[in-house]
């Protein structure tokens, strides 16, 4: 830190006399430890899930990775994470389609539409629908979301019923696209929040360009605050992602718990690696708990590899500015 | 002033922390200021309890716990409707003091279970009978019969129409709608999935083909956890059909199939209906043993066939310091008065013959 | 010769004109014709609305200023449609909460509460949530603050860069891996060696240990950002008094810090108190009153649950009226930790 004029060593960086050194030392191995423990933890739970999930998996009469069904209890276990796999991946993506363009146009009314005093009171509006427990919107979307969906599901059926995805021949109720807009209003918030800070950060020199050359607002907002923060939307996106892959009590109450691949969105049905964890959770056995494990272990992998991606994106990026 | 304010606030916290520890009550009654119908002769026992198991008699238990603290203080007992599975590996480890089951000890269970009772043995005591009502929701259907097989095609997705041939045939002179059949099964791993399944394996073998088990095997349908679950997801959905245990049926206010017994008659559930089945079911397990087989395919005119049977798997002997609880509470439930308790909760009450056999074990349950 | 400066405009009012217009003809299309409900009606007077006002304006304005319109439109929908979720919750909370919102509520457990029983309240489930949050407040602040001080004040090279990165991955673990996590590790492993027969033991605590996973990267994430806050002179000044590194950071850097550190600590608290899928898993959902977290305990969130997929027809009074508390203390804690970060002097 500072240069030293005198052969004493001074304080800050240099470490001035055997009494002091000590209690630095002692501080600095205390935050080291704290951070390291980050690290251990994750490791923890990558060794515990599979440590504790490989009996249930020397059980399993059935593939694993491709079997449809989820009796873990049987006398002659069979278990497979294909169906869950599936319905997780297909309900956060349908989450994702729904929140995302809702996400960046809220973003951009904050950042460049609402005046300055205003968007702050209005995010932090945003915030307050983040702040809500899943439990509270898993409660609100299987009472009263249900209706809503189902009518607009019928809707689908009769007029576009020849697309698979909307097929089938009802009733509708608790179905794919349910658990997908509880989802997309549950993802909102984060992505909302990260792109409207990338949308902030944008130069205004760029802005002003586009202006300056009779860009109309929407212009300006195409060719320069939306390339400028495409890395930032893709890694929020990917955030959202992580969110929805691992979103369990709301999907718990609001998905069908079948366990069938299928595309069709409004037909009753529809589950995910979390919320069968919730449902199974209960009356699980020995062998139950083993395989709810290893299907957690998956989701662990799976979020684990969404979220680093959405983080390389984010400190390239953070590097690159 | 910033951590002056940040004091305060955590001072209102504890306030209203200590204000609330202050004042909590776990409903433990008073002695003699209740005026419950179980307060009837009860040769009281003190001690504590911990039981594990079915789900399906969690209500029944939690009636009788009550009752019989009301009329037992010094006794506490705690029921976890944590599943029949986890019931009998808690009996077997030693951390349940018995268990609730929606079937009796398997012969790989038994000798675990024996062991666990060194001086005694481990035996199933039938103590929560009950009917399962088929619950549906059509428009413009009031009155809905079904027999096993027509039941067993649609919950196998056969049938998938309300109007379909199976489902009028059973319904003469009933307008049926042509709207699509919504089915819906338990999707937690349940005892009632489990003795609905053993009776249409056992009432229409040909229809279905999926066997009987706790978890739901047959494709398609909507899953729902618990019963509470299923019944809410029938209440909603029009064109819907579920099973629940009658009480679930009854607080959801949901419309009851009839069902045709063996003898081709169609029987409205009623608790003398669902007892005529239970009077015919058999005693088949041996000695203390009361292991009880139903007959899903009885013959009486008058009862309704689907019936559920769960047992308490308890130790005939050493039980240590909790047998005289176990005793005094068993004896409680095995009763007169504690199976008159069950018809209020949806539940039928056990045959008197077997209900004596009961009694009658429930009172040597010995340390 | 007149010369137009400005291009031709549409009325101010035209664009509130063809959404009621929209409105309207929806409102026709879906009742008057039977196509549908409420939702059909709201999704055919925005299609129709945007389609009317880009026609409108192309007309007038141009084709370009028609899809400015447009996207403005879709901009300003896009927050509107935000909001319908928010206040459908809170009014939907408000109204069905309120019925069973009495003394009995507050003030009694489910203890020997059966399906007909129509009292029975949420004051073990509040115990738990509180003892629960507490606990893990006490383990995941302290670690928190002291690995975001390791990052910002200590930290150099591959390690440090390693520890940055993975609280930023940690804090997307889904919390029912955190719940299976310490389902794995203290229940099934660290609790049978210490408990008297040799089983696992469900307990608050163990809930406590989750919600610290969940917890611990928030709070880490939120210290950092303040610390870096701290602007360098208040650092140099305490070291050119001679005043030792770990003595600037606990005396000089944290205290500035705080109140940004007290509001990322609130918010994750909020994030915490709201959990359920780790209590469900770890917790043991006793129905008695226990303040020993060391044994079975409820939490708010849990009994939300709990209740909402109960047989008695009184839960779901019950389950509303917890939500309603629990979205209270939560949103409470929220809005108070929000307001205390625009007081603070740190800003960004």
């Amino acid at each position: 830190m500072l240069p030293s004029t005198t052969t004493e060593p001074v304080a800050g960086e240099l470490l001035p006399r055997r009494r002091r050194f000590g209690a630095e030392t002692i501080f600095r191995w205390l935050t080291t430890g704290a951070g390291v423990t980050v690290l251990v933890i994750i490791v923890a739970i990558a060794t515990f899930l599979i440590v504790k999930a490989i009996p249930a998996l020397n059980a399993n009469k059935e593939n694993f990775l491709t079997y449809e069904g989820w009796f873990p209890n049987d006398a002659s276990p069979k278990f497979g994470i294909a169906s869950l796999a599936f319905g997780t991946v297909l309900s956060a993506t349908i989450a994702l389609l729904l929140a995302v363009p809702v996400a960046l146009g809220i973003a951009l009314f904050l950042s460049h539409y609402a005046p300055r005093r205003v968007a702050t009171a209005l995010g932090f509006v945003i915030d307050l629908l983040a702040a809500v427990p899943s439990i509270v919107f898993g409660l609100w979307g299987r009472e009263y979301l249900v209706g809503p969906v189902a009518e607009l599901s019928t809707w689908l059926n009769q007029n576009l019923g020849w697309l698979p995805i909307f097929g089938g021949d009802g009733p509708f109720g608790k179905s794919v696209l349910l658990g997908s807009v509880v989802l997309a209003i549950m993802v909102l918030p984060i992505i909302t929040s990260l792109s409207r800070e990338v949308f902030m950060q944008t130069p205004t020199a760029n802005e002003e360009a586009a202006i300056a050359l009779g860009a109309t607002k929407w212009e300006m907002i195409r060719t320069s605050v939306l390339p400028y923060g495409r890395p930032g939307i893709i890694a929020a996106v990917l955030l959202g992602l992580g969110r929805a892959l691992g979103e369990t009590i709301a999907l718990a109450m609001t998905l069908g718990a079948g366990f069938l691949i299928s595309f069709n969105l409004i037909e009753v049905g529809g589950n995910s690696i979390a919320a069968n964890i919730a449902n199974g959770f209960g009356e699980a056995g020995e062998i139950g708990r083993g395989a709810l494990i290893a299907s957690g272990l998956v989701l662990f992998t799976i979020t684990l590899i969404v979220n680093m991606t959405a983080r390389i994106i984010v400190y390239r990026r953070r590097e690159f500015r | 002033m910033k951590l002056q304010r940040l004091g305060m606030i955590a001072g209102v916290g504890l306030t209203a922390t200590l204000a609330l520890t202050a004042c909590g009550s776990d409903n433990t009654p008073t002695p003699g200021a209740s005026n419950s119908t179980a307060a009837t002769k009860i040769e009281c026992a003190t001690g504590s309890l911990a039981v594990a198991g079915s789900s399906a008699q969690k209500n029944a238990m939690a009636e009788w716990i009550k009752n019989y603290t009301t009329a037992c203080p010094g006794g506490r007992i705690e029921y976890n409707g944590n599943g029949s599975g986890a019931g009998i590996q808690g009996f077997t480890a030693k951390t349940a003091d018995f268990a609730g089951s929606d079937s009796a000890l398997k012969d790989t269970e038994q000798g675990p279970a024996d062991a666990r009772c060194a001086t005694g043995k481990a035996v199933n005591l039938p103590m929560v009978t009950g009917p399962i009502a088929i619950v549906f929701k059509v428009e413009g259907v009031d009155n809905l019969s079904l027999k096993p097989a027509t039941i067993a095609g649609i919950y196998s997705g056969k049938i998938s129409k309300w109007n379909d041939p199976l489902i009028a045939a059973d319904n003469a002179g009933v307008k049926l709608p042509e709207t699509a059949i919504q089915s819906v099964h338990r999707s937690d791993s349940s005892g009632t999935t489990d003795n609905f399944t053993d009776y249409l394996t056992s009432a229409a073998k040909d229809a279905w083909t999926f066997g009987k088990a706790k978890e739901w095997k047959a494709p398609g349908g909507v899953g729902s956890k618990g019963s509470d679950g299923v019944a809410a997801d029938v209440a909603k959905t029009s064109g819907s059909i579920g099973y629940v245990e009658l009480s679930y049926a009854e607080s959801a206010g949901l419309k009851i199939a009839k069902v045709y017994n063996a003898s081709g008659a169609a029987v409205a559930l009623t608790p003398e209906a669902a007892a005529a089945t239970v009077a015919s079911a058999k005693v088949t397990g041996t000695g203390d043993d009361l292991k009880l087989k139903i007959d899903y395919n009885t013959t009486e005119a008058k009862a309704y066939p689907l019936v559920l049977v769960t047992y308490e798997i308890v130790c005939t002997a050493g039980n240590t310091d909790k047998a005289p609880l176990i005793k005094s509470f068993l004896t409680y439930t095995s009763s007169k008065d504690g199976q008159a308790v069950l018809t209020k909760l949806g539940y039928a009450p056990l045959d008197e013959t077997v209900r004596a056999k009961v009694a009658a074990v429930a009172a040597k349950i010995a340390a | 010769m007149m010369v137009a400066l400005t291009a031709r405009r549409l009325p101010r009012f035209a664009p509130v004109g063809i959404g009621a217009a929209a409105v309207v003809v929806a409102a026709v299309l879906c009742f008057g014709l039977g196509l549908g409900g409420v939702v059909l009606m709201g999704l055919f007077s925005a299609v129709l609305f945007v389609v009317g006002l880009y026609i409108a304006t192309r007309i007038v304005e141009g084709p370009r200023a028609a899809r400015n319109r447009v996207a403005t439109s879709f901009i300003y929908g896009a927050f509107l449609l935000a909001l319908i979720p928010l206040v459908s919750v809170i009014v939907t909370v408000l109204t069905k909460g309120t019925a069973r919102l009495d003394g009995n509520f507050f003030g009694t457990s489910m203890n020997l509460i059966t399906a007909r029983d129509a009292h029975g309240g949420a004051y073990h489930a509040i115990i738990g949530t509180l003892e629960q949050v507490a606990i893990a407040v006490v383990i995941a602040v302290p670690l928190g603050i002291l690995g975001a001080v390791y990052i910002v004040e200590y930290g150099r090279g591959k390690l440090a860069k390693a520890i940055q990165f993975f609280v930023d991955v940690m804090t997307g673990i889904p919390s029912i891996v955190a719940g299976l996590f310490i389902l794995a590790f203290w229940v099934m492993v660290i609790t049978p060696m210490f408990s008297a027969d040799g089983r696992p033991v469900l307990s608050g605590f163990a809930a406590s240990l989750a919600l610290a996973v969940l917890m611990l990267p928030t709070v880490v994430r939120s210290t950092e950002e303040m610390l870096r806050l701290v602007p360098n002179e208040l650092r140099e000044g305490s070291y050119a008094l001679g005043i030792p590194k770990w003595k600037t950071i606990t005396k000089i850097v944290l205290p500035t810090a705080a109140p940004g550190i007290v509001t990322g600590v609130m918010l994750a608290i909020a994030r915490a108190a709201g959990e359920t899928a780790p209590v469900l898993l770890v917790a043991g959902a006793s129905k008695a009153i226990n303040f020993d977290p060391f044994s079975s305990q409820s939490s708010l969130a849990l009994y939300v649950y709990d209740q909402a997929t109960d047989s008695s027809k009184f839960a779901p009074g019950r389950a509303w009226t917890a939500a309603l508390t629990l979205i209270v203390i939560v949103l409470t804690l929220t809005v108070a930790a929000k307001l205390l970060a625009r007081r603070s002097k740190l800003s960004r």
